[in-house]
């Protein structure tokens, strides 16, 4: 059943019939609708788990990564600044393998300061060992933090999940989706399984240092651990369209671009505005279509390539800017697509939730068949 | 690591520490009188590393390392999901001064309003000593440390220790106390109380570090000792805010402690620091005072 409702409160329903144990958070806009909404479902006993109303951003993730050793199944929420906070602590809640999901409602960084949408802040943090996932609408959020328990709690998987949705365009709008009742998600998600957890009737030590002797491997380990999550999301997709009639099982979807001889490439919300700049613009004759990205981590170089054979000409969007370089998401779409005849052109778009729309896209496509690129596009160039 | 040897600690021997190592004796001190039911959660640090070279570990309950300076909020979370999984071990963080006088401040004042039931031991050493004898908020005044090094214009660290104890009481910490390696068996006895008292409950542990303060290592006991018999380290219990129980003695001399460690070294050559040795003489006095420690004549000790 369809019911009209904002994202994050959305989300907050499905965090619950998620079953966490254990739930740590701080607020930071625009997340706080989501853990707003948790602590109300803790209140009122709906939703039986012990809430942890921390006192930063980094003690959340702390104290999520002790409850999940302890063996809970855990559940937070950030965006940009708090990530920023919790960097030190995402690379050892990935290397010490615990499979935290948190949800990141994707916004800026600062300086300068903006509460506004892109997804500089989980992209990021990419070198981290956390699984990437990004919802183009609340109903893919709602869901695929479903799938994402499921797979990082897989035993031949044990990393964890940011599951991003885009800072106020899908966190604070409201749109029909459907929630999963709690039996429909205890059908799809069992009951957390810990590989090993902190208990007295069997002492282990977690978290040792390791000399030069040791530590390559264990990186070597989370790498081919990321590696086999594409296979383990692919499974738990399928299985999650069988049941729900969705279908998330591919971690990029193509639209209209069978027979394109462009194509643009996006994650997130924008996709949708891309969409309707697409339909647009074959309206007018012109052999565009999408390649959006659900899954950045890992990355998935090997579909990509696979999905634009046969497109001349790719234009990425990035809502990210790896300063000195340039957007994180062209720069690995062009190392997946070297030598295979394609121009693949970054520009960097909406940053700090700069408005994006149907002609800039149009505009984009036809900058990159005129073969102009790796530009930032719609800067006000008035105020520089 | 289960079922180990009967008779073995269960802080087992074969780590890495110095010789003389203080940490390494509060930790096997720590161990005897949590036994197996705990949890320990350990900072970035000394004990961690000599512990716990991958894949050899001393610890013979379950452990836990995350990070310098987040120990207590992983604790938080240890705690809350015990709770909720209806589990019975007892939940103890150790941590060096640095980790909580310094780094892990905001975590630790954190866990401590949350009011978890957690009982957050700080090993002090009073400098980071991992790192190689840097100065932390818990080094003594004139203290020469590599950081605060003793100068032609420096008296080494120019500051007293930070009130540790003091700023978690104020957090409304139902158990809080001092200890001293050299009195093992009230150390493990206020390891005891604080376990089993419901709440945030913080203990710190005088851990004299025979390489960091420059003695010979087997004067690491005598060390502990003369700290607390020249009033420069008192023992005492806080409960709900009120010092109950500070260790009476019969004090000496603060230079009796300070002319046998290479860090106050400079006090005494190449010229005789009167105006120093007096400072800290009156850091001494103003202990005694605050505590009530001096045994006067024919009073009973304790």
């Amino acid at each position: 059943m369809l019911e009209i409702m904002e994202g994050s409160h959305a989300v907050a329903e499905i965090v619950k019939r998620c079953r966490p144990q254990v739930i740590a958070a701080y607020p930071i806009t625009p997340q706080t609708h989501i853990v707003e909404a948790l602590a109300q479902m803790v209140a009122d006993c709906e939703l039986d788990a012990d809430y942890i109303t921390v006192e930063s951003e980094f003690s959340a993730l702390s104290a999520c990564l002790g409850a999940s050793a302890a063996g809970s199944r855990v559940y937070s929420a950030t965006t940009s600044q708090g990530l920023a906070l919790m960097f030190e602590v995402c690379f050892n809640v990935a290397g010490l393998r615990q499979p935290v999901v948190m949800t990141i409602a994707n916004r800026s960084l600062g300086a300068p300061l903006s509460i506004w949408n892109d997804q500089q802040d989980s992209i990021s943090l990419r070198d981290s060992g956390w699984l990437q996932l990004y919802a183009e609408d609340n109903q893919e959020a709602v869901d695929l933090h479903m799938i994402a328990y499921r797979v990082c709690e897989d035993h031949d998987v044990l990393l964890p999940a940011f599951v991003c949705f885009d800072g106020y365009v899908l966190t604070h709008t409201y749109e029909p989706v459907s929630i999963p009742t709690q039996e429909e998600v205890d059908a799809y998600l069992p009951a957390f399984n810990p590989y090993q957890r902190l208990d007295a009737n069997n002492p282990l030590s977690f978290g040792m240092y390791a000399t030069p002797d040791y530590y390559m491997e264990f990186r070597y380990e989370i790498d081919q651990a990321q590696h086999r999550a594409k296979e383990v999301f692919a499974k738990a997709g399928r299985e999650f369209a069988e049941q729900f009639e969705r279908d998330y099982s591919a971690p990029v979807e193509g639209y209209r671009l069978e027979d394109a001889d462009t194509a643009i490439l996006a994650m997130g919300s924008i996709c949708g505005t891309v969409k309707d700049a697409i339909d647009e613009m074959r309206d007018a004759g012109k052999k565009v279509g999408l390649l959006k990205i659900r899954m950045f981590r890992p990355f998935p170089a090997d579909e990509i390539a696979d999905a634009l054979k046969g497109v001349s000409t790719v234009a990425v969007l990035d809502r990210n800017i790896s300063l000195g370089s340039g957007g994180a998401v062209g720069t690995e779409v062009k190392a997946a697509l070297s030598g295979s005849g394609t121009a693949v052109y970054d520009y960097i778009v909406a940053l700090g939730g700069r408005d994006i729309r149907k002609k800039d896209i149009a505009g984009i496509v036809d900058l990159a068949e005129e073969g102009r690129g790796d530009m930032f596009y719609g800067l006000r160039t008035e105020v520089l | 690591m289960t079922g180990l040897p009967e008779g073995c600690d269960l802080f087992t021997p074969g780590h890495r520490a110095c010789g003389g190592c203080g940490p390494a004796l509060a930790a096997r001190l720590l161990l005897k009188a949590t036994g197996e039911n705990v949890i320990v959660v350990n900072s970035t640090g000394c004990m961690e590393v000599f512990s716990t070279p991958y894949p050899e570990t001393a610890w013979g309950v379950p452990w836990i390392h995350s990070l310098f300076e987040n120990a207590a909020a992983v604790a938080s979370g240890i705690e809350a999901a015990l709770k909720k999984q209806g589990r019975s071990e007892k939940v103890v963080c150790i941590c060096g001064d640095g980790a909580t006088f310094d780094i892990g401040m905001l975590c630790i004042s954190g866990a401590f309003e949350r009011g978890h039931d957690i009982t957050y031991i700080c090993y002090d050493n009073e400098a980071y000593m991992n790192t190689g004898i840097q100065r932390s908020g818990a080094t003594p005044y004139a203290a020469s440390t590599t950081t605060s090094p003793a100068g032609a214009c420096s008296p080494g660290n120019v500051r007293q220790k930070k009130d540790m104890p003091g700023i978690l009481a104020a957090h409304g910490a139902p158990y809080v106390a001092t200890a001293s390696i050299a009195y093992p068996a009230d150390f493990e006895k206020k390891v005891r109380r604080a376990i089993n008292t419901p709440g945030p409950c913080y203990i710190q542990v005088h851990t004299p570090c025979c390489t960091g303060w420059g003695f010979e290592s087997g004067e690491t006991i005598n060390m502990a000792k003369l700290a607390i018999e020249t009033g420069l380290w008192v023992n005492y219990e806080m409960v709900n805010g009120v010092v109950e129980k500070a260790k009476k003695v019969k004090r000496k001399p603060v230079e009796e402690y300070l002319s046998r460690q290479k860090r106050f070294q400079h006090l005494f050559k190449p010229s005789h620091r009167d105006d120093l040795i007096a400072e800290i003489q009156k850091i001494a006095d103003a202990n005694a005072e605050r505590f009530g420690i001096d045994i006067r004549s024919k009073e009973p000790i304790e």
